[in-house]
């Protein structure tokens, strides 16, 4: 058994980062904290660049519980980019909540570090370990603005319902343990084929897997908690819970089903398949009649998820190399749209579209991030979400899923009704207020970023793809 | 060539929306002259471009003054450009109207006008890349590209009816609604097709679209593919049932944007449906044809009618326009060479005519602030030169000979009757009361808004005006240049579709059927 610590350089300097800024934080005093949230996305924009270092490592640790490969690599990156640019645009926000202000960002990276452990996980425990590492600071992220009762609501519905979801997905992994005897995940699918094939437990294990991974991607029908918890919660945390959460709970559930249960794609493909039709659909329509703009961009967020598990559908190289790269792109779009979302909030207080009126005229900057952040999630052209979906759906569409990709593209066109209604609002009516919108200089940073590198994958994807498709061919080499 | 020309092309008009950027927003007269200059190099490079084909390369045909630049390397997607005697004329024809789109005046664009011609610079350059793309991803990118310019265009300077309850907004997203519907089948057909492409050729895939013509696919597949293809193009191209978008998006939108619309968006429909849909998928365009041909009729007959019926000018325009693209429909329709040659003539020439059209109408409303027909009346008296390109557009559209429209409604007519089926003879029969239709509410309108007695409320509106003259100048001009040289339009477009109408006595061949 190896213990190759260098390896785990990446997790290692993630748990130092939080560990030091939560005891500098205690050093200097109140007043003076405001640099911390600074401090930590110029430490974990120092991780990000070492992840590339680990691009062709390949190796999996401690007899297969953890893996350090190009997929997992590439899912950390996802991580880091959507740390970075939301503690980089939070830092006035988080000022105005006005308590535990160095708290929040340390528990930011903790979360970091759980999404981080749960994509390199290679057995159970490992899993559960990450994930509640992730939840659980979610948990107090969710509930932060302590005296609101709107978050204090999201905490507490996160907490019971993401509990619930936990214990599902424990059962789940308890009875395929059960029936192979097994928590490696690549051991997994051996034992089952020398256990005699698929036992009724193991089928039942396997929905429940799905039970519990579906509710952190929020894909219907498990969607029920996302729209509650991102209205609740700070947006920072919601930018964050939107992209990173969901994108760690992807990276696990392409693991475990690509490797654990590769024999019997047939039964989970048509599962996965009809949950994704129906993500998509219930997502999109629900986004139309919705006045808030948080929870317009949490229906939005539940239609994207729906999007990306075509992907999983796919099963292959391809397929996985699509969600990947949406993923990645899908983390500029969403933290530039809810960037745009804090800063309006933490200037006049709202989030109500209607308030939105004039935005283009009180500051073009955020009015034109939004439109083509949201655009980019319609995968309009030529932004990035239009190449995302065209190797999402071109992986499904030769493996008679045509219909899935007719529902796919027929609802992101449909989506566009709701997206226009808001670059209506800001575009056409006049402000009731006509004060410019100031835009702080790391929102500012944030907001050109998402925009630029949205525009530019859209216009020229051949990086980023070249990565995803390193990525996903990694997920099939280890074994 | 080694000068990339039509990249330059394509170019012009988006460095003059980067350049617009920095000009203040109070100079808007700035902004304005930015766009016309970049649009007239455009304008003034194709037209070199059309001569240098029409010159040197007739005979020979095929894809000249092309570029190639690898672009995004997995998907084997490139920048690859070219131009045929089929995209010429409609680049030909971008590039007019575009220009004269920039001199139109338009109801309140005097409002945040910046904003304007920059969304107008970058609509321009989306339908001219639809035009000169060989990948059909970059095809398809551009065509994305142009819808929701004109979605903010339309509700910011649009307007809403008198006669009908429907406001900008309202028309500007059913617009965009019923377009980007459209497209998501035929994003969903195109991606089939690469990837039913790719396993047809052992893996190489490739959006080039004069390979994916030779790829051959199973007759099942074109059908599905085509009709998907087909629901996308038509519903572009408007064609009953899916045209209601039509009408209420021109009478809601800005001058330019309509001319632009009606006059070359619209006929992306038409040239998707030749390019792609006819040339790579010949035996689904043969199993869809009669279905096409009987849509195409109620198009004819069906907006004519209901243009009898409206008292608002942009109306009358919008439907007659739904109505020409009928003809459009029924030359596609007989798949054979003459006919197409007509339809692809008449988008040319329904495009310079409802330009002129949409021009007009655009001038008269913004100058008397109403598009109400039984307000109007007398307005000769007023607006002599208006009333002038007023009647040419309409005679043009009455298909009137020796102007632009005649040569090519004809010629769609021969093709039709030169077909073996009959269904399409005698729905070219019921077709050719449109024409008919076409005559009396064209000259209906122009009686009742130009002529009749003078109206003492109008005694104070301004005739054409200053820069107002280009376009009624250089659209007249052109309408009566082809009208009068059809040879000029209709060489050059036998050129581009020969090819494709080859490809029909092939495929009939393989499935043993005639056409």
């Amino acid at each position: 058994m190896d213990a190759n610590y260098s390896l785990m350089a990446i997790e290692i300097a993630t748990a130092l980062l939080a560990i030091g800024v939560l005891i500098i934080g205690l050093l200097v005093p109140k007043e003076q904290r405001y640099g911390l949230g600074y401090l930590v996305t110029i430490g974990l924009t120092g991780i990000f660049f070492l992840t590339f270092a680990f691009y062709g490592t390949n190796t999996k640790l401690f007899g297969g519980m953890y893996i350090v490969d190009d997929f997992s690599i590439f899912f950390k990156q996802i991580f880091l980019a959507a740390g970075i640019l939301v503690t980089l645009a939070a830092t006035l926000y988080v000022k105005k909540i006005g308590a535990n202000y160095g708290e929040f960002f340390v528990m930011m990276v903790f979360a970091t570090l759980g999404m981080m452990v749960l994509s390199s996980a290679g057995d159970f425990i490992t899993l559960y370990l990450g994930l509640e590492t992730m939840t659980i600071t979610f948990y107090i992220l969710a509930g932060f603005k302590k005296g609101d009762s709107k978050s204090a609501e999201a905490g507490v519905k996160y907490l019971i319902l993401g509990a619930m979801s936990s214990a599902v997905l424990l059962y789940g992994l308890s009875l395929i343990y059960g029936m192979t005897g097994t928590v490696i995940v690549q051991d997994v699918a051996a034992l089952i084929t020398a256990g005699g094939g698929m036992q009724p437990a193991l089928i039942v294990g396997l929905v429940f897997l799905v039970a519990g991974f579906g509710f952190k991607i929020s894909a219907v029908p498990f969607q029920m908690w996302s729209p509650d918890v991102y209205e609740g919660a700070p947006t920072p945390v919601t930018a964050f819970l939107a992209v990173g959460s969901k994108a760690a709970a992807f990276a696990a559930l392409i693991r475990f089903f690509l490797i654990a249960f590769p024999d019997y794609q047939a039964e989970w493909k048509v599962l996965f398949a009809a949950l994704a039709a129906l993500t998509i659909i219930v997502g999109n329509l629900v986004a139309i009649p919705q006045t808030n703009i948080k929870r317009m961009l949490a229906y939005s967020s539940i239609a994207q998820a729906g999007y990306i598990m075509t992907g999983v559908v796919a099963a292959d190289a391809a397929g996985i190399k699509g969600v990947a790269f949406y993923l990645m792109l899908y983390v500029f779009a969403t933290v530039g749209a809810f960037t745009v979302v804090m800063n309006f909030s933490s200037n006049t207080g709202s989030d109500e579209i209607k308030d939105y009126a004039g935005l283009a005229q009180r500051s073009p900057l955020m009015a034109a991030v939004l439109l083509v952040c949201l655009l980019s999630m319609a995968g309009i052209p030529p932004l990035a979400g239009f190449a995302g979906k065209i190797f999402l759906f071109s992986s499904i569409v030769s493996q008679g899923y045509l219909w899935l990709v007719i529902v796919g593209l027929v609802m992101s066109m449909a989506s566009v009704y709701y997206y226009l209604s808001v670059a209506k609002v800001m575009y056409m009516a006049d402000p009731t207020d006509n004060t410019p919108i100031v835009v702080p200089v790391g929102a500012k940073a944030t907001l050109l970023l998402t925009m630029g590198i949205t525009v530019f994958l859209g216009v020229y994807p051949e990086p980023l793809s070249v990565l995803a498709t390193i990525a996903s061919k990694a997920l099939f080499m280890i074994n | 060539m080694d000068f990339p020309i039509l990249s330059v092309i394509l170019l012009s008009p988006i460095l003059g929306a980067l350049i617009s950027v920095f000009i203040p927003k109070e100079e808007s007269k700035i902004v304005k002259s930015v766009a016309g200059i970049t649009t007239f190099i455009s304008l003034a490079l194709t037209v070199i471009v059309y001569y240098l084909y029409y010159t040197q390369h007739l005979a020979t045909g095929g894809m000249q003054f092309t570029e190639f630049i690898p672009w995004v390397s997995d998907l084997n997607v490139n920048y690859s450009l070219g131009v045929d005697g089929f995209s010429l004329p409609m680049l030909l024809l971008t590039n007019i109207i575009g220009f004269n789109a920039v001199f139109s005046r338009s109801w309140s664009v005097e409002k945040r006008g910046k904003e304007y011609y920059i969304l107008l610079l970058i609509l321009i350059t989306g339908v001219m890349g639809t035009f000169v793309a060989r990948d059909l991803f970059i095809f398809f990118l551009f065509y994305e590209v142009v819808v929701i310019p004109i979605y903010i265009m339309v509700i910011i300077w649009g307007s809403g009816s008198k006669t009908k309850a429907v406001t900008k907004e309202y028309a500007g997203m059913k617009l965009t609604i019923f377009l980007l519907i459209g497209s998501a089948f035929l994003l969903a057909a195109m991606i089939w097709m690469y990837m039913e492409a790719k396993g047809l050729r052992g893996g190489a895939a490739t959006f080039d679209i004069a390979e994916l013509a030779m790829v051959k696919f199973s007759e099942r597949f074109q059908i599905i593919a085509f009709g998907m293809m087909a629901f996308g193009f038509t519903t572009l191209l408007s064609m009953f049932p899916f045209h209601s978008w039509s009408p209420d998006g021109y009478a809601g939108a800005p001058t330019s944007v309509s001319m632009i619309h009606a006059g070359v968006l619209k006929k992306i429909g038409g040239y998707g449906l030749i390019r792609v849909g006819l040339f790579v998928l010949p035996m689904g365009a043969i199993a869809w044809a009669p279905v096409i041909a009987i849509l195409a009729v109620a198009n004819v007959v069906y907006a004519a009618l209901i243009c009898l019926a409206q008292k608002d000018m942009k109306y009358v325009v919008g439907y007659s326009s739904v109505s020409h693209m009928g003809f459009v429909l029924i030359g596609v329709a007989t798949l054979n060479l003459i006919g197409l040659n007509g339809a692809v003539a008449n988008m040319f020439a329904h495009g310079v005519m409802s330009a002129l059209f949409f021009s007009m109408v655009g001038y008269i409303y913004a100058a008397t602030k109403s598009r109400y027909i039984p307000d109007l009346g007398g307005l000769a008296h007023q607006m002599p030169v208006a009333a002038t390109g007023f009647v040419i557009a309409a005679l043009a559209s009455a298909g009137l000979p020796g102007l632009v429209s005649f040569v090519p409604e004809f010629t769609t007519f021969i093709g039709a009757f030169k077909t073996s089926s009959q269904l399409i003879h005698v729905l070219a029969i019921i077709a050719l009361t449109g024409v008919v239709l076409g005559a009396v509410y064209v000259l209906r309108m122009v009686a009742n808004v130009l002529f009749g007695p003078r109206k003492e409320e109008w005694d104070h509106v301004k005739d054409i005006h200053g820069s107002y003259w280009i376009p009624v100048v250089s659209l007249i001009f052109i309408i009566v240049l082809f009208g009068v040289f059809p040879s000029l339009l209709m060489d050059m477009v036998n050129s581009g579709i020969e090819p494709i109408a080859a490809k029909f006595i092939q495929a009939a061949t393989q499935i043993g059927g005639n056409i």
